[in-house]
């Protein structure tokens, strides 16, 4: 197919490489015209630069079809952000078959709407029917109307929340500037500046920081270093590294901030034990403070009733939101119905060394898995819930009693 | 069209001093070249094809090199880059290769006749001898911006023209998105195969984009001339064979490239070609002939005298191990090779490397018999 009309645009090639050839083989060495150049460029209708998605398994492949490819093409956002830069990243990422990445990003705010013919649908595959076109996200932030937020010790190690944000106006880290990215330190570093209390910290650059500081940062678990990850480094976010790039935390340890790793902010509270009710106010608060501090210069984050907070991966809208724990599970691990249980609540499990690794012992990393379409209050109290539910089964399964496989939690509010 | 940099238009809301890169930790040609008044005086141009600087030094911003390898640090996303970004491209051409001046000329000779000798490099010593260099078709953007439509029609020529071969030349072509594993196997075992590239050089330019879609190698059926389509360059053609007849690989290496340049011209296209740069290709480090000849011979005794770097040195040739560019060599078996690409012909390179590795060989031939090489030392060529 591709090689019958490639043999026709070869075709119409020659005529203008003819054209171009005669004039400029004696005249110097340059090719002298500049139009010549963009004219060739546009002998190439959509189907000739079309991605080969075959052998392809990801959310942006299963949506993309020659026809919205050739209708998104030619199109860019105000910054100038094109469909084929969204897409690379899928294109040069086959994927697997049992993990379906989402295969696109955003490179600014706007990308969003200019190319929602196929952001739209692949909202939907990723966060399971939701529909941009007709629904609301809900945002909630008050984390006083969280319920039996504190976990039992003897299971639960360690509780996290963690999301990102991204300034409004500045473009998201596939496409940004070196004076953006730097715009964005500066914007946030100024504004967390301003923290006080047990809020109150310090900022780290990457690029400046002392072996020791990098050292103390790696022991704690909070260096973040430079993507390997072929998703990532294809999507173009590592330019530039470590340029812009810190991390900033309070002094106390519990409140961390990662500034223009995979989104603009990355926003982490967490300590050791099962206070998840505190873990979750801190978060609020801190987030509050934050937004406070930007506005007052004049800044905000990037936010709207459709998709809720604005990120670069279209599977952390809505909330970005992902609370977890770190908890011990040794017999319901063992257990068959494991899985269905943690279908049905909505919860995910991974090892304790994030996404992608396997569990230590029998420690999960247990967290929610959707996104977008409920507020963050609603899904935190879902894996305070959830967990607490984990927790009796586990005791239960020591007791020699059984358990039982909870009905599934509704999807969206509607 | 690499990262987030087709918005420059954007970009020049910003000042020069603002969007400037951070080169302090770096060791790159381009990173010794590029002033922040350089930077200022050409962010806001573009090739017509719409490369603009930051594609140009983006492997080299992201890459700080090593304290002790100097790579170039930039590349071309199409034949305009080098004259669009002169004032960058022509002191890091002088740079890398040896003095070479805006305003000198570049001598290509693909006549091998004008070889001396070169037919009986002792094959007791010479493992194998091999020729390659790089082709660009006029009129598409190189490998770090061209378009898949591009890149495609890039191979689509390639197979076509390839396919018009003859004789010795007679050969086939694979897909590597097609190829077989059976296929697969077969090009590996040659030693054939090419695969993604994993060099974060290679791939902060955006040369692995859509990978392995339009990529594929062409080899002869006598095994003895391969071409390679779309990998770092639009072809990489090599000509090689075992033993030490580098006469014969360097014949069959411009006759062939003579007649793939035939068969191009008669459908429309030429290779990209200047007087001052010779053949244009993706790196500035392959410009002017592109050409790397190079044998495996066997120096065990020759390599371990404190001499050895300084020969190479003043015979202007280079070593590396048997895996090529940066491996280590087993067996006292080294991979020797021109170290000039610009500023010399063919000819004058495939010359150097017979004559010097002629005189290697003969050293080491002394060496092995308790004989001072003393009064064999070579004046700097």
């Amino acid at each position: 197919m591709a090689s019958s009309f490639t043999r026709v645009i070869s075709g119409r090639n020659t005529a203008v490489m003819l054209a171009m050839g005669a004039g400029t083989l004696t005249s110097g060495y340059l090719l002298s015209n500049s139009t010549e150049a963009a004219e060739r460029r546009k002998c190439y209708p959509p189907s000739a630069d079309f991605p080969d998605l075959r052998k392809h398994n990801n959310c942006m492949a299963s949506a993309l079809t020659p026809s919205i490819y050739a209708r998104l093409k030619d199109k860019s956002t105000p910054n100038n952000w094109t469909l084929d830069q969204c897409i690379q990243t899928g294109v040069d990422n086959p994927g697997h078959p049992f993990i379906k990445t989402v295969g696109m990003v955003a490179g600014d705010e706007e990308t969003y709407e200019v190319f929602a013919e196929l952001f739209d649908p692949v909202i939907k595959d990723r966060h399971n029917g939701y529909d941009p076109r007709t629904m609301k996200h809900p945002t909630d932030l008050d984390a006083s109307k969280i319920t039996s937020g504190f976990f039992d010790e003897r299971y639960v190690l360690s509780s996290r929340v963690r999301t990102g944000r991204s300034i409004r106006g500045l473009s998201l880290p596939p496409a940004c500037t070196r004076a953006e990215r730097r715009e964005v330190e500066r914007v946030v570093v100024t504004a967390l500046a301003g923290l006080k209390g047990d809020l109150a910290g310090r900022y780290y650059s990457l690029g400046e920081m002392t072996e020791r500081e990098q050292q103390q940062l790696i022991d704690e678990h909070f260096l973040f270093d430079k993507p390997v990850s072929p998703l990532l480094t294809a999507a173009g976010m590592a330019r530039d590294w470590p340029d812009a790039r810190g991390i900033w935390h309070n002094n106390e340890k519990n409140f961390l901030i990662w500034i223009n790793e995979e989104d603009h902010t990355r926003i982490i509270s967490m300590e050791k034990g099962g206070n998840m009710k505190r873990v979750f106010e801190r978060f609020c608060r801190g987030l509050k403070q934050v937004e406070h501090l930007i506005q007052e210069r004049g800044w905000e984050f990037m936010w709207n009733e459709r998709l809720g907070y604005v990120l670069t991966c279209p599977s952390n809208l809505g909330t970005g939101l992902r609370a977890g724990v770190h908890v011990r599970l040794p017999l319901l691990n063992k257990d068959p119905r494991f899985k269905k249980i943690l279908d049905n609540l909505r919860l995910q499990k991974r090892g304790t060394g994030g996404v992608d690794t396997a569990a230590t012992g029998d420690i999960f990393d247990i967290s929610n898995l959707d996104r977008l379409g409920k507020s963050e209050v609603e899904l935190v109290q879902l894996v305070i819930d959830g967990v607490n539910y984990l927790i009796e089964c586990e005791k239960r399964l020591e007791r020699g009693q059984d358990i039982k496989i909870p009905s599934p939690v509704p999807q969206f509010r509607k | 069209m690499p990262f987030g940099n087709t918005h420059n238009k954007m970009k020049l809301k910003y000042t020069a001093e603002q969007e400037y890169p951070d080169l302090s930790q770096h060791n790159n040609h381009m990173a010794k070249v590029l002033t922040p008044e350089m930077y200022a005086n050409l962010r806001d141009k573009e090739t017509p094809s719409g490369f603009t600087l930051d594609d140009v030094i983006q492997t080299g911003v992201d890459n700080p090199g090593h304290p002790f390898i100097m790579t170039v640090g930039c590349v071309a996303g199409d034949e305009e880059t080098y004259d669009v970004f002169k004032d960058l491209m022509d002191p890091v051409i002088e740079d890398r290769h040896g003095g070479y001046k805006p305003t000198d000329k570049h001598k290509t000779d693909l006549n091998p006749d004008n070889l001396q000798g070169g037919d009986d490099l002792d094959p007791n010593y010479v493992l194998s001898s091999r020729v390659r260099t790089g082709r660009s078709i006029r009129g598409f953007c190189l490998p770090p911006h061209c378009s898949r439509g591009e890149r495609r029609t890039i191979e689509n020529l390639s197979i076509e023209t390839l396919a018009s071969l003859e004789g010795d030349l007679k050969g086939k072509y694979y897909a590597l998105k097609n190829m077989t594993e059976e296929e697969q196997q077969q090009l590996i075992d040659d030693h054939f195969l090419f695969d993604k590239p994993v060099s974060p050089l290679l791939l902060a330019s955006g040369m692995g984009r859509d990978w392995p879609d339009g990529r594929g190698i062409w080899h002869n059926d006598n095994k003895t001339f391969l071409v390679w389509v779309n990998e770092e360059d639009h072809l990489r053609v090599i000509s090689m064979q075992k033993g030490g007849n580098m006469r014969e690989v360097f014949n069959r290496f411009c006759t062939g490239l003579t007649k793939i340049e035939d068969l191009f011209k008669e459908r429309g296209h030429e290779f990209m070609w200047n007087e001052h740069l010779g053949y244009i290709l993706t790196c500035p480090s392959n410009l002017g002939t592109g050409l790397r000849a190079g044998v495996h011979v066997k120096l065990p005794n020759l390599s371990k005298h404190e001499k050895f770097g300084e020969i190479l040195k003043r015979l202007r040739l280079q070593k590396r191990g048997t895996g090529g560019v940066d491996t280590a060599a087993v067996g006292g078996v080294f991979d020797i090779s021109n170290a000039d690409r610009l500023g010399f012909s063919e000819v004058e390179l495939v010359q150097m490397v017979v004559d010097g590795v002629n005189l290697l060989v003969d050293m080491e031939k002394h060496l092995e018999a308790g004989e001072s090489i003393d009064d064999m030392m070579p004046e700097q060529k």
